[in-house]
């Protein structure tokens, strides 16, 4: 499977280790993920004031960056570019007089933008398309023993028309870990806001919120923290060391992502696990696995 | 033709809009017409006194009176005319107010201009009418109750203590429906096994009633006062008439486990079972799908199995117990077939499963139960002898929280209605628990407290301050589980702050909804649900006992959730609609009907295809088209299908219709 691939900036930047394990994981899997040969910003947040649509152009003008390069469908990885880019198509489909509206802005563009590509965020392909049954097939060490919370956060299930599973109680990720030979705990916190840009204003709200989120999933039994989003990577791992200073009885607990914990489980080379760009190391996790099997 | 105008003011609802004055002197105009006036209130006394004289005065043979909707007053003008001895059906209504001055209240000027040509199109329509005379019907004087809950019995008795034969339809194996299944009701907490157990027994013993327990209404055909409705009586494999109720077959059954309807999964039963000690009749069923004799029985049947030469016993434990010798393995489904005139129907409601509400843990967690599964635990004659035991372990709770609205309320789970009957019976069953364990903590999350009935409000002040029940006002977002506890996370929308409760029993008041297969049942009998599946009234507020289809009554909670005084009320409400039809010796229905033209009809069957009453048939020797005049409800949709023009609405004719079009499609000046 070939299918354009929408990066955006934290994969470039502080998420490598998602990039790296991604782009190995997909690769085994066969799914040839061709990054756009040009994009800019997923335009960040998805403005929800309805005549503001100079904040549609930089989702808009990525999706005719696919159509550029002759695909119709853009994979997404970073939770928050899939909210951004889906929401915004979502919002042209509908309404074609604010479709027409930013097409004429960016008239200079080579082509109009028809609302014709699809978004897809990559758990979405490993469940549709790619199948558990699959994925299982490539999995040559079990991560049998280790427990993990799976977090969703916010903007992979809300609002429910972008939602990748069911926006109360998602189970694509316990799926995968159930693949992996791994176990889901019951995690309340699994759809929690992470607290987001209040890191940067507001970071007491953070902190609060990743001592209570990282206390209940070690509580609920969890290994570590399984995620799909750079900014609530950022939040509820690089955190912690914070965390610390304010809660000293604060105990780290690994935070990775969903990708990574399928490059360890395919046995894929180790520099494609992105551990050294880990805030709180995750390794010796699969250490013990390795001794187990 | 001498046809009258007779416009209503409506007060100021209709000449606020409209210049009446201007529609009665334009609609004078009018070819035919030789009286036209206004007066402020149609429908009052005077008004229909008016209307009465100038028929006699002026010897009108048409009338048109320009008003409301025609649901509402064509009666009222009909019965007027028939007084001042004008045929009924040669008056009609034009709906200025509905269709016009209301709808068209900012432009008064255009509004009139409306108004004129209704009333100029009805006076077209009405030159055309014919007298017509309402056929006449013969009635089978027996009703059939669908559904042995409190309602269905209410219903039933009322029916027989009127002196006429009910077929009371029960498709569980014992009478007694929802109520039967609970501790105590609010708000007089008396329990139903003391109010309710007489009115079963009494529904059994009433020489009038005929009780059909295990048994499902297969199919009705026919029309009001004349319904065949065959019953299926569902193998049971014991012989009732014979059966003592002494439970020997019961206690012999080695199949145990399956779990119990009645207990909502809370006990197990075994593969033959009496559903509870109060049942009526008290007779054991065989469950099928779970006794070792019939699956070994039905393996056989389906050839994946072949049955030894020599015959073995595989497990025949209840017939050896049983006394009498009465229970035959080779039992099958029985159909009967009664007439009945009216049917009602009270297939009450069920509760949204856990499994619907992830966010509350989609009935994942065993202490997370429903509010019929806590009644189970409170009853006395429950799976804990009444003791509040929780699920998972069997301690006594320290602590219960109750969660209200738990799907109701909630367009995101497909109910935006109120249930109606939970803050009630929630303040009840916090009651009680504190009534087994007065140290522990009952918590009550709502959004309202909606207490509105004959001593609620009062029940609902002594939960609070005498059992110290504790009310939080705020929706709950998340269960789960921690440990052994059960965590609910919430707000409380008067502190504005965020609530974690720890506990050890969750109840959560799931949305009633319509019970399984009431969508069916509602297809057989040709009567509408409403969007959530709900029996659909004929008015809401007017005729709320009936439906569409005449004869087919509603009563209880399958109509929407109602607690059981208003079940009971609406009951005893159907039970006279049915008692006031079979008071007539026969009935009349309304004229206004399609009728055949049989010289140009070429029964081509488009009409009978069209027709959702299943009124029109051909004749297979005439090759054409025959009305039941007792089912056809005046639709029209045959006469719109029918390519020839032979099939007519009477009194709505095709070139009355066109009449009226053209009058609609003038331009205005």
């Amino acid at each position: 499977m070939k299918i354009s691939y929408f990066p955006g900036c934290t994969l470039k930047t502080t998420a490598k280790n998602f990039e790296i394990s991604a782009l190995a994981v997909t690769k085994e899997l066969g799914i040839e993920m061709v990054e756009l040969s040009r994009w800019n910003c997923c335009g960040t947040v998805y403005s929800l004031t309805s005549d503001d649509l100079m904040h549609q152009l930089a989702p808009i003008r990525d999706l005719i960056r696919v159509e550029e390069d002759g695909f119709n469908r853009v994979a997404v990885l970073c939770s928050m570019c899939y909210n951004t880019l889906k929401r915004a198509n979502l919002m042209v489909q509908k309404d074609s007089e604010k479709l027409d509206k930013i097409n004429d802005f960016m008239y200079k563009e080579d082509l109009k933008y028809d609302g014709k590509v699809e978004v897809v965020h990559l758990l979405t392909i490993l469940k549709d398309e790619i199948g558990w049954e699959e994925i299982k097939k490539h999995v040559k060490r079990k991560l049998e023993g280790l427990i993990f919370a799976p977090y969703y956060g916010c903007l992979l299930v809300r609002p429910p028309e972008v939602a990748i599973d069911n926006v109360e109680n998602p189970y694509i990720m316990d799926a995968l870990f159930e693949a992996l030979g791994a176990r889901a705990i019951d995690y309340p916190y699994s759809t929690e806001c992470c607290g987001s840009y209040n890191t940067v204003s507001n970071p007491d709200i953070v902190l609060d919120k990743t001592y209570e989120m990282v206390n209940l999933a070690r509580e609920q039994g969890a290994d570590a923290i399984i995620l799909s989003c750079p900014l609530c990577d950022f939040n509820l791992e690089a955190r912690q060391k914070n965390v610390l200073q304010k809660y000293p009885d604060f105990h780290p607990l690994p935070v990775l992502y969903f990708t990574q914990i399928m490059a360890v489980a395919f046995d894929l080379p180790q520099d494609t696990f992105g551990f050294k760009y880990n805030q709180v190391d995750p390794s010796y996790l699969f250490v013990k696995n390795k001794e187990k099997v | 033709m001498r046809i009258g105008v007779f416009v209503c003011h409506c007060g100021s609802n209709i000449a606020g809009v409209i210049d009446v004055k201007r529609v009665a002197e334009e609609a004078k105009k009018i070819p035919g017409v030789v009286y036209a006036d206004t007066y402020i209130y149609m429908c009052s006394e005077p008004g229909q006194k008016l209307v009465e004289d100038t028929i006699k005065k002026y010897k009108l043979d048409g009338v048109v009176i320009a008003n409301c909707s025609p649901s509402l007053h064509e009666r009222t003008f009909r019965n007027a005319a028939a007084r001042a001895g004008l045929n009924p059906y040669r008056v009609e209504i034009a709906n200025i107010r509905e269709q016009v001055s209301w709808p068209h209240e900012d432009e008064p000027e255009l509004a009139t201009k409306k108004a004129i040509k209704v009333v100029e199109a009805t006076v077209k329509r009405v030159r055309k009418n014919i007298a017509l005379v309402p056929p006449t019907i013969p009635v089978t004087k027996k009703a059939m109750v669908i559904g042995g809950g409190i309602a269905g019995i209410q219903a039933a008795l009322d029916i027989a203590d009127g002196g006429y034969e009910v077929y009371l339809v029960e498709r569980d194996p014992s009478i007694g429906g929802k109520m039967i299944l609970l501790s105590e009701t609010f708000p007089t907490l008396d329990c139903p096994q003391c109010i309710e157990t007489p009115k079963m027994t009494d529904a059994s013993q009433h020489p009038k009633i005929h009780l059909m327990t295990y048994s499902e209404v297969d199919s009705v055909s026919g029309y009001v006062g004349n319904f065949k409705v065959r019953v299926r009586h569902k193998a049971s494999y014991v012989d009732w008439s014979k059966c003592l109720g002494c439970g020997d077959c019961v206690t012999a059954c080695p199949v145990k486990g399956i779990p119990s309807e009645v207990d909502r999964g809370l006990s197990d039963r075994k593969a033959i079972y009496i559903p509870f000690d109060q049942a009526v009749p008290l007779v054991p069923v065989i469950d099928a799908d779970n006794c070792i004799k019939l699956k070994y029985e039905r393996k056989i049947s389906e050839g994946k199995i072949k049955r030894p030469p020599k015959p073995v016993k595989v497990c025949e434990k209840c017939q050896d117990a049983c006394v009498p010798k009465i229970i035959n393995f080779e039992d099958v489904d029985k159909i009967e077939e009664v007439e009945v005139g009216s049917i009602i129907v009270a297939t009450g409601f069920e509760l949204m499963p856990i499994e619907n509400l992830p966010e509350y843990g989609a009935g994942k967690i065993p202490d997370v139960i429903d509010g019929l599964q806590f009644e189970r635990l409170l009853c006395a004659s429950g799976p804990t002898a009444g003791v509040p035991k929780r699920p998972s372990d069997g301690k006594i709770p320290q602590s219960v929280a109750f969660v209200s609205c738990a799907g109701s309320r909630d367009p995101a789970h497909g109910v935006a209605y109120c249930s109606r009957v939970c803050c009630m019976y929630l303040g009840k069953q916090a009651l009680l628990y504190k009534h087994f364990v007065p140290e522990g903590n009952a918590f009550i999350f709502y959004i309202d407290i909606r207490s509105n009935g004959k001593g609620y409000e009062e029940f609902i002040q002594r939960a609070k301050e005498e059992e110290e029940v504790v009310y939080i006002r705020g929706k709950v977002s998340k269960i789960f589980q921690r440990g052994d506890k059960v965590v609910l996370w919430g707000a409380d929308t008067l502190t504005g702050e965020r609530v974690e409760l720890e506990v050890d029993l969750v109840v959560l008041a799931t949305a009633m909804v319509p019970s399984a297969g009431a969508k069916e049942l509602a297809s057989k009998l040709r009567i509408p649900t409403d969007t959530y599946g709900w029996f659909q009234e004929a008015h809401l507020k007017l005729r709320p006992l009936e439906t569409v289809t005449s004869g087919v009554y509603i009563a209880g909670a399958d109509q929407f959730p109602k607690d059981i005084t208003d079940t009971v009320s609406q009951a005893s409400g159907a039970a006279g609609k049915v008692l006031a039809l079979f008071s007539k010796p026969e009935l009349t229905r309304e004229p206004t009907i399609a009728t055949v033209d049989t010289e140009v009809c070429a029964g081509c069957g488009f009409c009978e295809d069209a027709c959702a009453y299943e009124a029109i048939k051909i004749d297979p020797r005439r090759k054409i088209s025959v009305v039941n005049e007792a089912l056809c409800e005046g639709c029209g949709a045959c006469s719109a299908v029918c390519p020839s023009g032979a099939m007519t609405l009477k009194n709505f004719a095709k070139s009355q219709v066109f009449d009226m079009v053209e009058v609609a499609t003038e331009e205005y000046e």
